[in-house]
């Protein structure tokens, strides 16, 4: 069974490095759905007897990292995720990059991609999981600075990379302070450590996590990050990056010192709330969806504020499902309109492409929460986790997750209208067929996801019926706010709710522009300083003044052996004297 | 096996001398490609601590012998230097003159007997033998503008070292009675009395070749001067011989005076991977750029080596063999880029993906690499710096901060290099260039493939460190 285990991150892992040699299309094509495919039925596999399986990677004296994976079964729930969503990724860009000249390297890279992810889910040693962490940042650069005549998607890529590097700072400090202490790597042997010790790493590893999560105050990259490809926005918004970082803090649970998790909590708050009214300005269509992403990640990361691993990880699962729904109809959408995504031109009439229309409809019904789709479940799951806990950190994230469903209804409501319910063109559109499957199977995937509610490995609250009545409350007040603006008046777009501070929102509150300028000038003084030390006073002033000082010496001894005769017997009567006085003089005086 | 040993230093020299004298590069490679398969050969029927080991006396009155000795830290360094050995003359035997052929085998025949010699007057001589035909190197085949005052501050900075070095070394010599290095090491070194000032003067000439900063002034300027060749090999190799030295030579025969200095170095490694780095990030020419990437690169071997505990040697030894296969790798990379498009400028550069899609993978491949992406060989070293520093504890925790944050900056000025090269579209430069062809490919994709498996598999190499005689 173990052989399920190392296939499952070894067959997209070998599938992506030799996809990177290919040159065939049609060869790249199998190869990129093939092996999520094959790692699809080893996570099913391995689901039947969660294997665990560890060798000695590397021995460095007073520690070692272990080659070693976990499955258990709700690892193994995520694994199937991840690789359900990039197979389909996969099959979808069949169709989606049809006519893209560099369609072969992004096959290969979306499948090491997918192995990055899965070897996230699967390792048990955190250094093991480092590689998978930090690979998926690196394939996440490549993917996003995938086309190549897009002029800000080489920066949007270096963003992604970097900023998921900056929180990568403090997770790699976590991961060692908390090696040096434990003595070990494996998640599953770190026992008892040091208040101090547990505090100190923690809040590294969450720094790292916000990062990779897009959490606030680390949130800058993820918007910009649509330069990407949408099948790409797909995969990182659903199954893989983003997800990672949530993932990581609900398995590291058990090490969370309880009084931190306030913390948490008002990292989650922000997200859920800030995120929520960013998407609700937002004036695109992807830019709703990143923005709502990271806000229903928020929704996770409540979950761990309260101590509720299972509960974050199913929220986690139907956000997979109804995100990668979304991102996916969002570029079949976008692709119909022939626009860029923007509100201004985007719509499209919902008898135009059914398929699109009800994909799309599902996919925000269950962002939303509502009854019987898969978000519903998570999210009544999340509030109840909130309720339940009886500390600081449950009040702050219930509140801020009623709050943030009152704003999730109003910021889906609004993209659904402002798509579908504008006109547009009379014509109707065919979707090929991959990209039809995924769809489908997604849809399919956003309704059905709630059965892991009742049945399945996940420990989950008992539902609370107060709570799913305030939940519905709360969804059904954020909708009624954006039908009413919207039957007031029809022309204008329903975020003028926030008044004067929709410019703010629109702009993400400034965060991309303060952080990228922040980041410039912090870099320029930074370089300035290095270059002024190294390059003027170590190299020019003391290496090369040094050498200048001994060629002057020279010179100036030199020229004293250049005097001539009469020079020569001026200094050498003087001396003479000289040398006589003192040699009188001494005799004197002794 | 003895014969092994020395065919691995002697097959160099002489092959250096047969294509001197008969300009001929076949001959060059052949002697590169055998002296590679001597190195290789060596593991076979090992002993214990040294594997195999030779001794003739040779000078006995100024303690010179003829002795080498190999074992788990010096055998793979000899290896590095054998396989770049084999692909610098590979790549000059298609472009260039048979002389520098034989310069080069001069460099890998002299640092492998640097890595090899167990004798402390044999390693100096051998030492000083490297800087030779590398001057040259540099002076007679480097870029026009600069090679000669490059060369002289080379060779001026190294020998200005090297002369510490010789006073520390006879110090050590003097006082331990032998120049044996196994003996000195295994005798527990120097006499403490002495043990500061022998550590500070071998670590003095070591920290010019590494290079620690301060002491690194010469580096970026021959780097740059140099021939793709010569980069590679300074870089590979040259540098190799200044953190062996100070990992092998001075920490062996002086651990005491090596724990007295250690926050002094710690500090100053600390201070070289955060300035170079930042340096690095205002650079506006590619083959600069990768040079001072390696005062950074060494910082992380410095201080690793400078907390002094098991994993933190480890560490170093490791840092200092990705290095070795990494950096070269990018300036064959630059080297084929500026052959190419005749400028180095970054602001010149664009839309390599575009214009040369092979070229710009295998750039983008070793850029990751040298920013320590784990699973690839850059990061074992790096990362385990970090916890290093961190096992010490205390004030070694705000260098482990600093270690953390170089990574990070590498990563910056790596993909803003890779900003400038790779993406967007062909600037005027690049436009119409040649792909890479199947023999440039042939060079890199040795260096590639062991980047790649020592990222996956760095156990069996941290385990012949482990058994190596320190």
């Amino acid at each position: 069974m173990t052989f399920f285990a190392w296939a499952l991150v070894a067959l997209p892992a070998a599938a992506g490095l030799a996809g990177l040699m290919l040159r065939r299309r049609e060869h790249a094509a199998w190869l990129g759905v093939g092996a999520p495919a094959a790692a699809l039925v080893c996570a099913v596999a391995a689901g039947f007897a969660n294997p665990v399986t560890a060798f000695a990677l590397a021995d460095f004296g007073s520690v070692r990292v272990f080659a070693a994976l976990d499955l258990s079964p709700t690892a193994v729930a995520v694994a199937v995720a991840s690789a359900a969503v990039s197979m389909l990724v996969q099959l979808y860009s069949v169709a989606y990059l049809r006519d893209d000249p560099r369609y072969v390297p992004f096959t290969a890279q979306v499948n090491l991609f997918c192995a990055a992810m899965l070897l996230v889910v699967a390792a048990d040693d955190l250094v093991f999981l480092l590689i998978g962490w930090e690979v998926m940042g690196a394939c996440s650069y490549l993917l996003i600075a995938h086309y190549a005549n897009l002029p800000e998607a080489p920066g949007s890529a270096a963003k992604a990379f970097l900023v998921t590097r900056f929180g990568d700072v403090g997770f790699v400090l976590g991961v060692m302070v908390l090696g040096v202490s434990a003595g070990t790597f494996r998640v599953s042997e770190i026992g008892e450590v040091s208040s101090g010790v547990a505090t100190a790493s923690m809040l590294l590893i969450l720094f790292g996590c916000v990062g990779k999560s897009a959490q606030f105050p680390l949130q800058v990259w993820l918007p910009p990050a649509m330069a990407g490809p949408t099948p790409v926005s797909a995969l990182i918004h659903a199954a893989t990056m983003v997800a990672a970082g949530a993932y990581v803090l609900a398995r590291l649970l058990p090490v969370w010192p309880p009084e931190l998790l306030i913390v948490v909590a008002i990292v989650a708050a922000v997200g859920m709330v800030g995120a929520g009214l960013c998407a609700f300005a937002a004036t695109d269509v992807k830019g709703v969806l990143a923005w709502s992403t990271i806000s229903q990640v928020g929704f996770m990361f409540a979950a761990v504020a309260v101590s509720a691993a299972d509960t974050a990880l199913f929220h986690l699962l139907a956000h997979a499902a109804f995100k990668a729904l979304l991102f996916l109809t969002a570029g079949v959408v976008i692709h119909m309109a022939a626009t860029d995504g923007s509100f201004r031109t985007t719509r499209l009439r919902p008898g135009s492409s059914p398929l699109a229309f009800w994909s799309m409809t599902i996919g925000l019904a269950a962002m939303v929460g509502l009854p019987p789709l898969g978000g519903f479940y998570s999210k009544e799951a999340v509030l109840g986790a909130a309720s339940e806990a009886a500390t600081a950190a449950g009040v702050v994230v219930f509140w801020a997750g009623v709050v943030g469903s009152i704003i999730t209804a109003a910021y889906s409501a609004r993209l659904w209208l402002l798509l579908f319910w504008r006109g547009g063109a009379e014509a109707r559109h065919a979707t090929p067929r991959p990209e039809a499957i995924g769809l489908w199977t997604l849809s399919i995937g956003t309704v059905g996801v709630g059965v892991l509610y009742f049945a399945g490995p996940l420990r989950l609250p008992a539902l609370h019926l107060d709570l799913m009545a305030l939940m519905l409350i709360a969804s059904a007040g954020g909708l009624y706010l954006v039908g009413d603006s919207w039957w007031r008046d029809r022309a204008r777009d329903p975020s003028r709710l926030l008044g004067r501070t929709r410019g703010l929102f629109a702009e993400g509150v400034y965060g991309d522009a303060v952080a990228t300028s922040t980041a410039r000038s912090a870099a320029r003084v930074a370089t300035g300083a290095a270059r002024l030390l190294d390059e003027q006073l170590v190299d020019r002033t003391v290496v090369e003044g040094s050498a200048r000082a001994t060629v002057a010496a020279a010179r100036w001894t030199e020229a004293g052996h250049r005097g001539g005769l009469v020079g020569y017997l001026r200094i050498s009567v003087a001396g003479t004297l000289l040398v006589a006085v003192v040699a009188i003089g001494v005799s004197l005086w002794a | 096996m003895g014969v092994v040993l020395i065919a691995a230093v002697a097959l160099p020299f002489l092959g250096a001398v047969l294509a001197w004298r008969y300009r001929w590069h076949d001959i060059g490679v052949l002697s590169s490609v055998l002296a590679f398969g001597a190195v290789a050969a060596l593991p076979f029927g090992r002993g214990d601590l040294w594997w195999h080991e030779v001794h003739f006396a040779w000078a006995p009155g100024i303690h010179l012998d003829f002795a080498l000795a190999v074992d788990g830290v010096s055998w793979p360094l000899a290896m590095l230097t054998a396989l770049l050995g084999v692909l610098c003359c590979v790549h000059n035997a298609r472009s260039g003159e048979p002389t520098l052929t034989a310069l080069l085998l001069a460099v890998q025949g002299a640092s492998t007997a640097v890595f090899l010699s167990e004798n402390l007057v044999l390693f100096f001589i051998a030492f000083e033998a490297v800087l030779l035909p590398m001057w040259a190197v540099v002076y007679r085949y480097g870029d026009e503008r600069t090679r000669r005052r490059a060369a002289a501050k080379f060779a001026l900075f190294t020998i200005a070292g090297s002369l510490l070095m010789a006073t520390g070394l006879f110090a050590a010599i003097a006082d331990a009675g032998t120049a044996d290095l196994g003996d000195i090491i295994a005798a527990g070194g120097v006499s403490e009395r002495l043990s500061l000032t022998v550590f500070v003067l071998l670590a003095l000439g070591f920290a010019v070749k590494a290079p620690l900063w301060p002491l690194h002034s010469w580096l970026p300027d021959a780097h740059t001067a140099a021939p793709t060749v010569g980069s590679v090999l300074l870089a590979g190799v040259l540098l190799k011989l200044g953190t062996y030295g100070l990992i092998r030579v001075a920490g062996g025969i002086a651990p005491d005076g090596a724990a007295e200095a250690a926050p002094v170095l710690a500090v100053l490694g600390a201070i070289g991977i955060v300035v170079a780095s930042l340096v690095c990030l205002g650079q506006a020419e590619i083959k600069r750029l990768i040079a001072y990437s390696s005062v950074g690169h060494m910082g992380f071997v410095v201080l690793a080596f400078a907390t002094g505990t098991e994993a933190g040697i480890r560490a170093a030894l490791f840092a200092n063999l990705a290095h070795g296969l990494i950096t070269p790798l990018l300036f064959f990379l630059a080297g084929a880029l500026k052959d190419r498009t005749r400028t180095g400028q970054l602001a010149e550069l664009g839309g390599l993906r575009l214009a040369a899609p092979a070229l710009a993978g295998v750039l983008g491949f070793a850029s990751l690499a040298s920013l320590g992406l784990p699973g690839l060989a850059g990061f074992w070293g790096e990362a385990f710096t970090v916890y290093a520093a961190a096992d010490r504890g205390g004030p070694w925790l705000g260098l482990a901060v600093a270690a953390a944050l170089g990574a990070f900056l590498t990563a910056a000025y790596l993909l803003r290099m890779l900003k400038y090269v790779s993406h967007g579209q062909p600037t005027p430069a690049v436009v119409g260039i040649k792909g890479a062809s199947t023999a440039e490919l042939a060079i890199w994709s040795p260096l590639v493939a062991a980047t790649l498996l020592l990222g996956l598999v760095p156990g069996p190499l941290l385990d012949l460190f482990a058994t190596g005689v320190l």
